[in-house]
């Protein structure tokens, strides 16, 4: 096979006029907290879905002195996290961790760590849906008017709509929020488990959509609300058992298949968060016995 | 006549400009709160070099620009603008992505650029603005980004430039957007931010 003549990116693989876009962008979105910001999001090595819009904003933010984590559904170790880090290790050069404290900036489809987040970190989340009204309005003329005028009622007709139907607000993701007390903005999918850590949070969440190209942004410390009724509170799912590996109480829990007999078993999703505690000690009903401690979940 | 040589850009165009953003972003995200900013330019007067490196970092051929009289006033300044970044060098402010200012102190008042609509809020002017000192100080705000309340302070200004913030909040979602650029540091004040109780 012959030598391939050796491509170089410009730093983060977008081109400096491109980032300009996506920076001037992303500087609207934290000024308007909650409001999408139109920007014109390129085609990037990986197909729509996969993070395309968590990946530019990455791209136009982050610097040579970033240390960049990325988890899909709280995992370091799933295809997606992995790609995007091998990804900006290839084109930025920049470190890469699995630790949440240890990273400057983390890009996230679909959770928010269970580790406490600093202010010195900036959490980007993959959005495939950015428009919190999309699925009741399918017309985006009508819910920029929407936005504009801030009615919201027809979205708490949605959640009054699970009341009457499942005697609760059955919304269990995507769990539309207040931001700031003016727009009604889409977490992204992450379960309404973690709503709650969105709230005053001291880190800086950007959020990117590549394919409905949007980028909003809820800065730190801002009050964000997830909409409910006085008589129907919002509430976070509780889980009766804790995780099976490091004992932890507090978490979400994903629930694993371990064979065909219905024998299951319920680990935490953030898998740094798991990593850490049974380093510091904690074990869990079906941890190894005497395996080492720290080592990654099977 | 051979013209003067023309001041040189970014020594190093992507890690320059990230590092720029990175204090605008941070600054916007707390409003109030110093950020440093590092500028190695030597552009042409009455252009700072932390403005001249935050109009590098954010201007390119898709913005609009509107000069304050200052530094329309000097050509070398829209040469060395169009030279690096081309943007539109336009007249009429409330058409201006971006209003660079050099004489804080009689900047016009924010209604005169673009507020954004209703429907895009975003479609708003960003002020960047010369300033030659920042400080923590008695101009006290709250809002997004800030956790409790925090000061600043910053010379030269307008002296109705409270009552300014003010107006501009009252209007959110619309209003301009502003950073208040000194030597070395930045200070971000988007729209969001409001005045606290007690100025």
């Amino acid at each position: 096979m012959s030598a391939m003549p050796t491509i170089t990116y410009n730093f983060g693989y977008l081109d400096e006029q491109t980032k300009r876009m996506i920076r001037r962008a992303i500087l609207k979105a934290i000024a308007i907290p909650g409001y999408q910001v139109p920007f014109a999001s390129r085609e990037m090595p990986m197909p729509y879905g996969w993070g395309t819009g968590g990946v530019q904003v990455t791209a136009a933010i982050l610097g040579p002195d970033d240390i960049l984590k990325v988890i899909d559904q709280g995992s370091d170790d799933t295809t997606n996290a992995v790609a995007i880090r091998s990804f900006f290790a290839a084109t930025a050069g920049v470190r890469t961790t699995t630790r949440t404290k240890e990273a400057t900036i983390i890009q996230t489809r679909h959770r928010v760590p269970e580790t406490k987040l600093g202010p010195e970190q900036i959490l980007v989340y993959q959005v495939p849906i950015p428009e919190p009204l999309r699925f009741l309005e399918p017309r985006e003329t009508e819910t920029r008017t929407l936005h504009a005028l801030a009615d919201y009622g027809l979205m708490h007709v949605k959640l009054y709509e699970d009341i009457a139907r499942h005697g609760h607000i059955a919304t269990t993701y995507a769990y539309p929020v207040m931001v700031a007390g003016r727009y009604v903005t889409d977490p992204s999918p992450i379960p309404k488990f973690d709503n709650p850590k969105l709230d005053d949070c001291p880190a800086l969440q950007l959020f990117g959509a590549g394919r409905e190209q949007r980028i909003y942004a809820i800065p730190p410390h801002t009050r964000v609300v997830s909409l409910d009724f006085e008589d129907h509170p919002f509430r976070v799912q509780r889980f009766d058992r804790p995780c099976a590996l490091c004992g932890a109480e507090d978490v979400y829990l994903d629930e694993v298949i371990l064979d065909d007999r219905g024998g299951r078993m319920f680990v935490c999703s953030d898998t740094d968060h798991c990593d850490q505690r049974r380093a510091a000690g904690h074990a869990g009903t079906m941890a190894p016995q005497g395996a080492p401690k720290g080592t990654s979940k099977p | 006549m051979a013209s003067p040589p023309l001041a040189m850009g970014f020594a190093d165009p992507a890690r320059d400009a990230q590092r720029v953003f990175k204090a605008l972003m941070s600054a916007l995200a707390r409003p109030g709160r110093k950020q440093r900013l590092a500028a190695r330019l030597s552009p042409p007067p009455p252009l700072t070099p932390e403005l001249a490196a935050v109009a590098l970092t954010l201007l390119d051929f898709e913005t609009a620009v509107w000069l304050d009289a200052p530094l329309a006033g000097a050509p070398a300044v829209s040469d060395f603008l169009r030279f690096h970044a081309a943007p539109r060098i336009i007249a009429a402010p409330h058409d201006a992505d971006f209003a660079l200012i050099s004489d804080a102190a009689r900047m016009p008042p924010f209604e005169v650029f673009a507020q954004g609509t209703p429907d895009y809020p975003d479609r708003a002017t960003t002020l960047l603005v010369q300033v030659a000192k920042l400080a923590t100080g008695a101009l006290r705000l709250e809002g997004p980004g800030i956790a409790g309340r925090v000061g600043v302070s910053a010379a030269p200004l307008p002296d109705d430039f409270p009552a300014r913030i003010a107006a501009n909040a009252a209007g959110f979602p619309l209003g301009i957007d502003l950073f208040l650029i000194a030597p070395d540091a930045v200070v971000g004040l988007p729209r969001s931010v409001r005045l606290a109780e007690g100025n």
